[in-house]
């Protein structure tokens, strides 16, 4: 969409981000096709930008949308070939809308539904993990193409195929337009969360080739998450994963040092922690743990992340509390990478000979092979322990292991730190 | 981004007066709304200024005053703040609040990393790198 940055179509992209979710997802319960319905809204738009500059935005531009979409839809079945049973239903369907008194007032009652069926449908598992985050930031963020690509740093077309494939994999599989019930419904939520939580991420930790946080997407993923918050209140992993986003976020000022350098959690300056949003996150945790039950990944993460961010500094941390969380994320999915977070608390809360010793037992874990924060947190260790030299081999294997050039810096450094071969 | 929602004080609000049921019934859709959408980041009513004070600074001199405050057009009654993409996307939503001969103003929040924390050249290198990486591949 290639428009001039007129005054007026600011506003319209304003407009259209705060309606195409909306608008998008009620054109599909009535086509039955997501990749249909976003034509249909993108039609819309066109529409829009063509009256809107002259006739002012309307004071409805939700409804007004709406209408201008299923004109289209008309159209589109009066030119095109339907089979006969999808054209009766949907004439059935806009017909009936159309002799509805108050439209908005129906469209309203199902919009939360809508909504809901939308992101499950974006989120399918039939689509790659790729193909669910373009697809889901396109139809529920309202981001263009262009806007989806930069974020991830890859070339426009290609997120426009991955949006163009994903729509075709829906059709061709025939994935209904629903939202999952029973069984299925866990296993489809927690891959909602998986991909909204992916997001965050990737504005959130540097990866190899990006070496700073990207705000616009943890922005988004927050976004994302509220909505979600509101059309599934009653499922407590929803709950735990924005207190999770909302907590990370709020140390986003401060993970990023001048250089570019990440800053570890407990050398970060607490005074640029943001505590609206520790305050929205430590209110999320308490509303998942009110279900009560067993604690999903998600809520326990939250939980943790909770601790350190009601320290005023590191030295408050509760950290017994902490290891506490990691033996329930540990019973529920064991892992090497868990247990060393869980190592490194302990170490905290009982001391580094204590912490030392898991980390050692972790030693040949293959997960954590080629890991630089294993040699890291032992190299740690060991320098409070007072065992320098040793200390020293771990940080510079660590530094050989990192991908992120700043923190192969810092890692250097530490090594440095750790003093000449002691002659005691 | 991140913008401020500033609402005026008026006589009513100065006088400790509830809006009627019918405004506060559509106040509270309308943050329903916003919070729906998952704009919403805080919001919070103030208590009319003759329970406030004000501390002037003069050189090392510190005067209390005590509310009331006169022009109460000039006064903050309440105020959002709100996570939006833009500063247009913050006036669409605030078109959509149900109030009625006021002015309400829009404010964008500054991050911090605007404070000065200027781009080090490693890091608009960096970017450099990236943008041309990135034109590469298309």
């Amino acid at each position: 969409m290639a428009v001039e940055a007129t005054d007026t179509h600011r506003a319209i992209d304003a407009v259209w981000r705060i309606e195409a979710p909306r608008l998008i997802a009620g054109l599909a319960r009535i086509v039955r096709d997501v990749g249909l319905a976003e034509d249909l809204a993108q039609d819309a738009l066109v529409a829009a930008l063509q009256q809107w500059p002259d006739q002012g935005i309307p004071n409805n531009p939700g409804a007004w949308l709406m209408a201008a979409a299923k004109h289209r839809a008309i159209d589109q079945i009066r030119r095109r070939t339907l089979l006969e049973r999808k054209h009766e239903q949907l004439g059935y369907e806009l017909d009936s809308a159309q002799a509805a008194p108050d439209l908005d007032a129906m469209l309203d009652d199902d919009v939360g539904d809508d909504l809901l069926r939308l992101i499950f449908t974006a989120c399918h598992p039939v689509l790659s993990t790729d193909a669910r985050v373009a697809l889901t930031l396109r139809l529920l963020g309202g981001m263009t193409t262009d806007e989806i690509a930069r974020a991830f740093l890859v070339s426009e077309p290609t997120i426009a195929q991955r949006i163009v494939r994903a729509k075709k994999t829906l059709a061709d599989k025939h994935v209904p337009f629903e939202v999952p019930r029973g069984p299925e419904l866990a296993a489809r939520l927690s891959s909602v969360l998986d991909v909204i939580y992916l997001i965050f991420n990737e504005g959130y930790s540097p990866t190899a080739g990006t070496e700073w946080t990207r705000p616009t997407l943890c922005d988004e993923a927050l976004r994302l998450g509220r909505v979600l918050a509101e059309l599934a209140p009653e499922a407590p992993e929803v709950h735990g994963l924005i207190g999770l986003m909302e907590i990370q976020a709020s140390r986003l000022r401060a993970r990023i040092g001048p250089s570019g350098e990440p800053v570890r959690l407990l050398d970060q300056n607490r005074t640029t922690w943001d505590r609206v949003l520790i305050r929205r996150g430590l209110a999320a945790v308490a509303r998942g743990e009110r279900f009560g039950g067993v604690r999903g990944p998600f809520l326990l993460q939250a939980a943790i992340a909770a601790c350190h961010a009601r320290a005023a500094t590191p030295e408050d941390t509760d950290w017994p509390r902490i290891v506490r969380l990691y033996d329930e994320l540990a019973a529920l999915s064991p892992s090497p990478v868990i247990a060393l977070n869980r190592a490194v608390a302990v170490a905290m809360a009982q001391g580094a000979a204590a912490g030392l010793a898991l980390v050692d037992a972790l030693g040949a874990e293959p997960a954590l092979k080629g890991y630089h924060y294993l040699p890291s947190v032992r190299g740690d260790l060991l320098q409070k322990l007072g065992r320098s030299d040793e200390a020293r081999q771990e940080f510079e294997r660590a530094a050989r292991l990192t991908q992120n050039a700043r923190e192969r810096d810092l890692l250097a450094a530490r090594a440095r730190s750790c003093g000449q071969r002691n002659l005691l | 981004m991140r913008f401020m929602v500033l609402v005026k004080a008026n006589k009513d609000s100065e006088a400790g007066v509830l809006p009627d049921r019918k405004i506060l019934t559509e106040m509270g859709k309308f943050n329903d709304e916003l919070v729906k959408a998952g704009v919403m980041l805080a919001a919070e009513g103030l208590h009319a200024s003759s329970k406030g004070a004000r501390v002037r600074f003069d050189g090392q001199k510190r005067t209390v005053i005590d509310g009331p405050f006169t022009e109460a057009k000039e006064l903050v009654a309440g105020y959002w703040l709100w996570q939006c993409k833009s500063k247009e996307e913050a006036i669409e939503w605030l078109k959509r609040a149900p109030f009625d001969q006021t002015e309400v103003e829009i404010r964008q929040v500054f991050e911090m990393d605007e404070f000065g924390q200027e781009f080090t050249p490693e890091l608009r290198a960096q970017e450099e790198r990236q943008r041309a990486e990135i034109a590469k591949k298309k």
